[in-house]
């Protein structure tokens, strides 16, 4: 399956927030991928406000199976959410499970005004009710279809790519 | 080959018991997860729902006000349900065994217990009894381990020098019958510091302690001399009763950390303790209370630590 280029995508989507966001917006990423787009549209944009970043590690909904990883990043909010605009920021939309679990988050510091979602591309299969304002592009693909995975080199060029399985049983390569 | 009882069969957290054996990536792990916790410390609600719907039982067989709040708190914090057992008013004082009163509270649905004990061990056995999913931490048990006191004092040194690699350690005071001492070291060892130094007197210093990788000196003056840390030791006021020492005063005039004594070390040097202190025993207050001493953050990080050990307990399933 042929996907997507991340540079047009986070270009189409940088377009189509220009103009959308009043003065103040809050812009939040979520780690590790919705950073480094939100690190992007922060630049792309010039906001004043600068950037947040939330880790979702300790409001996952699938804990009690997966356990905690190594690597969970601190969350930060440099600014007071109460009545802001917030534009959370993800890589990859899918289930919709890191969405709800990332408003909860954001909820713990404050009631903010109104919250949109960005995602750098939605790839469908959702299983919540969580519809994004903002997309870089759209792709069909099948619920239990491998994982698209954000990479970013080191020199900050971002690119997607195919990962292992999303599902279990469906997947006969899985290991 | 006598396996480590902490770890599941897939190198997992299933216990904290002991740091002694731990893998140096558990101790990371731990220590990263802490960092985020202390983030969750700073904001309006301090909550994360990790452990909603579980029930974390304090089993304090001794003592203890600081290490039982702190747990208490960390388990608040991650949503469980906590309950504390007094144990002076409790059925153990009624003659009922150890391991009853355990399967008592199993029966209860304990989700996981936190353990502190008198007799060395007690932790452990109480783990090789329960449950598959009930999780044990040691919380001080006789003269052999406090492991989140040990993890929560490396934290603190990361906090603030960022790095194990090149430090020199100075842990000093009642090392023989201190379960903190003995975590400590482990923790610090497992981590990579290079030089851990023990000081003490010889009557307060365990046999072949060197055997731990420690260097032992005897002259307070001799072993603070270019260290980065400064780890005070409590002395326990009913060893000045026995034969171990004279007096309380003439123990700080040879062992009492003062800001002369304090000078050998580096500039930057930190100032630790486990509490509770005694001022003018081990620890002068110019030093308890000055510019080098980190032992407020201490038990604010330890919070964080605590945290992080039950969240990881829990998400081993």
């Amino acid at each position: 399956m042929l996907l997507p280029d991340a540079e047009s995508l986070l270009e189409q989507l940088a377009e189509r927030m220009r103009g959308a966001l009043p003065p103040g917006t809050g812009l939040v990423g979520i780690h590790t991928g919705g950073v480094w787009v939100a690190e992007r549209l922060h630049r792309a944009l010039g906001l004043d406000v600068p950037l947040g970043t939330l880790d979702v590690a300790f409001y996952r909904d699938d804990f009690h199976k997966r356990g905690l990883k190594s690597g969970v990043q601190s969350s930060r909010l440099p600014f007071d959410v109460a009545e802001r605009d917030i534009v959370l920021v993800d890589d990859i939309l899918y289930t919709g499970r890191t969405t709800r679990a990332a408003l909860n988050l954001l909820f713990d510091y404050g009631r903010p005004g109104r919250v949109r979602l960005a995602a750098l591309l939605d790839r469908g299969g959702r299983q919540l009710p969580v519809c994004p304002q903002f997309v870089g592009g759209v792709i069909d693909m099948p619920a239990q279809g491998p994982m698209i995975v954000l990479h970013r080199s080191d020199e900050g060029r971002l690119s997607l790519a195919l990962e292992g399985a999303a599902g279990t049983a469906a997947d006969p390569v899985s290991r | 080959m006598q396996s480590n009882p902490q770890l599941g069969p897939n190198g997992e957290l299933r216990h904290l018991l002991s740091i002694e054996g731990l893998p140096r990536d558990v101790l990371r792990h731990i220590l990263d997860t802490a960092a985020s916790f202390v983030s969750v410390t700073e904001r309006e609600i301090k909550k994360v729902p990790l452990l909603r719907g579980k029930s974390v039982f304090n089993l304090f067989f001794e003592p203890s006000t600081r290490t039982r709040t702190t747990f208490e708190i960390a388990a608040k914090r991650l949503s469980a349900d906590v309950v504390n057992l007094n144990i002076a008013t409790s059925s153990q004082t009624k003659g009922e065994t150890l391991l009853d009163t355990v399967a008592n509270l199993s029966a209860m649905h304990a989700d996981m217990f936190v353990v502190r004990h008198a007799s060395s061990g007690a932790p452990y056995l109480i783990a090789r009894h329960v449950a598959p999913e009930i999780h044990v931490i040691n919380a001080g048990d006789g003269r052999h381990a406090h492991p989140t006191q040990g993890l929560l004092d490396v934290y603190t040194i990361r906090h603030y020098k960022g790095d194990f690699t090149g430090l020199t350690v100075a842990i000093v005071g009642d090392v023989l019958h201190s379960r903190v001492a003995r975590s400590e070291i482990h923790a610090l060892s497992i981590l990579g510091v290079p030089e851990i130094r023990v000081i003490g007197p010889r009557t307060l210093m365990p046999a072949e302690v060197e055997r731990l990788g420690v260097r032992v000196f005897h002259n307070m003056e001799e072993g603070l001399r270019g260290v980065d840390v400064v780890m005070m030791l409590r002395l326990q006021n009913e060893r000045m009763n026995g034969a171990l020492l004279p007096s309380a005063g003439e123990y700080f005039r040879t062992y009492g950390l003062t800001p002369q004594r304090l000078a050998l070390a580096r500039p930057d040097a930190i100032v630790m303790h486990p509490g509770p202190m005694n001022r003018g025993v081990e620890i002068d207050s110019a030093v308890a209370d000055g510019a080098q001493s980190v032992i407020l953050p201490q038990v604010t990080f330890g919070i964080a630590v605590r945290m992080a050990v039950m969240a990881i307990l829990a998400g081993n399933g």
